[in-house]
């Protein structure tokens, strides 16, 4: 994707719209913008009527559960007894998604609107943003951003001259999947490894510090001052297909494809024009083969499947998979299938914390397995194998690490067996892998 | 520990200050932990034992606790690392997008035998990893702390000369 970005025709963009305008990136830029004014008029609201209008736009959570924005608010003690906390999730890492990167990256005081409003709608004086470490150019631009919205009032003791505390830091991960997990990740703010916790309770009771806490991801904090400044009513009416998604959504789209890049779309937008239309379709000579349409986490669509799926989570889930974060990996004719789901599982295999059997022992046990198959040493029983294992994984753990590990070997196998077979019946030759390190 | 060496802490006068505010932020001493590593490995390349030992000390933990925190986030280098520390994304995506070849390339043109080791002249070490988050713009290389997009395997020779 070029910048300065030029959105196709069949976009709707809210978040995106200023996405390689280096002028948005400042507070004076993003005033100029129209910025601000939603957290001027949040704060002048009761907390309790922001969060109604949050919950009336219907927007769900972006992080990848979809989780409803307002309700979740709404679980946070209404007295406020001790202090609350609000954790912004950017710890991006989902294989396929790179779309709260582009958000940090251009509209970093869009973000921090954002933030505030929550950050005032559940009556929290603090909010950490969780950048994840590898994530250098976001950091250093949302720090800036910052201190600029401290000098400019916006933030501290007397944010927008209210009176009100609104302070915000940022929180630097250290190369961690799991810490997107929203318990690990506060388990890593308090300074501890990043394993998830058990709940309940959850986080609106015992969240980080053991303080009631929420915790959103960047677009959807992201997503709030437009809810603000235009109504629920408005957010709402943005669907294309089923009422209960709603707004707009950025697809980090990439892969096998000629365009590749970060797409806003109205909920509900067929998942094959984003491929064929806005992103050009896959390269030139070559045929659409599979796609994962929310992130590696999730179950893998056949091109069938693929074409006739409408962008939302309703639509996805019709397909027997999830719109997940919105990260579209999509494969051609010439992708090896046995060999990109194997190198899926190893993600996951590095990047379990190890703190349950099934996930430490299961992830790094089905990676073997795969490797055995594409060495050429595979047996047939191994499909079985990895099924039943598969199964194991699913369900029976603290977080769903393992079962995003499982999600893409079962449709995997499901939908391309043959390629699987051709390994171990050895009409495909056996593919070396790259020596891990 | 056997301290064979003088060594000389990492949060002397100006850095205390700076660790100082970074405490100020949060409610517990401890949760200062990850910035505090981040600051051991800007000042030394690298978290020694003994700098892990000196972190439990200002944060009031134990040596073994801060190994534990250490040892589970892959950023914080345990040994040091060549000048230059290369990381180049071969998940799915990127591994879609031809990034084994960028890996091959980068491991032929800095002379590091293997990925994980540090080339003979000490300039670079390169390492495989996970998922940058940067997938539309495969394959994206980090150098340093420096974030550079689209790499290909024949970009890599000129990329490398901007890291002497």
């Amino acid at each position: 994707m070029g910048f300065p970005h030029t959105p196709h025709p069949k976009e709707t963009v809210l978040l995106s719209r200023y996405f390689g305008d280096a002028e948005a990136r400042t507070y004076d830029g993003w005033v100029k913008r129209g910025g601000y004014q939603a957290l001027e008029q949040a704060l002048a609201m009761e907390p309790a009527q922001v969060i109604e209008i949050v919950k009336e736009s219907g927007l769900r959570g972006r992080g990848g559960a979809g989780f409803p924005a307002g309700l979740k608010w709404s679980f946070m003690p209404k007295e406020k007894k001790r202090p609350h906390y609000l954790c912004c999730n950017a710890d991006e890492s989902e294989p396929g998604t790179f779309k709260d990167r582009e958000i940090m990256r251009w509209t970093p005081h869009g973000l921090i609107e954002g933030c505030a409003i929550a950050q005032y709608a559940i009556q929290a004086e603090v909010t950490y943003i969780y950048i994840r470490g590898e994530f250098t150019e976001p950091l250093r631009i949302i720090e800036q951003a910052l201190a600029e919205a401290y000098q400019r009032g916006v933030l501290g003791a007397n944010a927008m001259g209210t009176g009100k505390r609104l302070d915000m830091y940022v929180h630097r991960g250290a190369g961690a999947y799991i810490c997107g997990e929203e318990t690990a990740l506060m388990n890593s703010i308090e300074g501890k490894r990043g394993n998830p916790r058990i709940r309940p309770p959850f986080p609106a009771a015992f969240g980080v510090f053991g303080l009631p806490t929420t915790v959103n991801n960047v677009e959807t904090l992201a997503s709030v001052p437009h809810i603000i400044n235009r109504g629920g009513a408005w957010y709402r009416s943005l669907s294309l297909s089923n009422p209960k998604s709603t707004g707009t959504k950025l697809f980090s789209v990439c892969g096998n494809v000629k365009r590749p890049g970060n797409y806003e779309v109205t909920m509900g937008f067929p998942l094959g024009d984003l491929i064929h239309e806005l992103c050009g379709g896959v390269p030139a000579g070559r045929t659409l083969k599979a796609c994962v349409p929310g992130g590696s986490s999730v179950p893998i669509l056949n091109r069938e499947e693929a074409e006739s799926c409408k962008l939302d989570y309703e639509g996805c889930m019709e397909k027997g998979t999830m719109l997940g974060s919105g990260g579209l990996i999509v494969f051609d004719d010439s992708a090896d299938m046995v060999y990109q789901i194997m190198r899926l599982a190893r993600f996951y295999a590095h990047e379990s914390c190890a703190q349950c059997t099934q996930c430490r022992e299961g992830t790094a046990w089905t990676v073997r397995i795969l490797q055995r198959i594409l060495a050429g040493e595979g047996e047939s029983k191994d499909l079985d194998l990895l099924l039943d294992l598969s199964e194991q994984m699913t369900g029976k753990t603290i977080c769903v690490l393992s079962d995003s590990c499982a999600a893409p070997i079962v449709s995997g196998i499901k939908k391309f067996r043959g390629e699987f077979e051709a390994y171990i019946n050895g009409t495909r030759r056996p593919r070396p892998v790259l020596a891990h390190a | 520990m056997h301290p064979t060496a003088a060594y000389e802490p990492v949060f002397s006068a100006e850095r205390k200050q700076q660790l100082d505010e970074i405490l100020k932020r949060y409610p517990t001493k401890r949760a200062a932990l990850l910035p505090a590593l981040w600051m051991v490995q800007q000042a030394r390349g690298w978290i020694s034992d003994h700098a892990m030992a000196e972190v439990a000390e200002v944060l009031g933990l134990t040596p073994a606790y801060v190994k534990g925190v250490v040892t589970f986030y892959t950023m914080y280098h345990q040994h040091p690392v060549g000048k230059h520390f290369v990381q180049v994304c071969t998940t799915t995506p990127c591994n879609l997008c031809g990034a084994e070849g960028v890996v091959k390339a980068l491991l032929e043109h800095t002379g590091c035998k293997e990925l994980g080791a540090t080339s003979p002249d000490g300039k670079y070490t390169v390492v495989e990893v996970e998922c940058l988050g940067a997938c539309g713009f495969a394959t994206p290389v980090m150098i340093g702390d420096d974030f550079i997009e689209s790499v290909t395997a024949e970009s890599v020779p000129e990329l490398l000369r901007r890291y002497p």
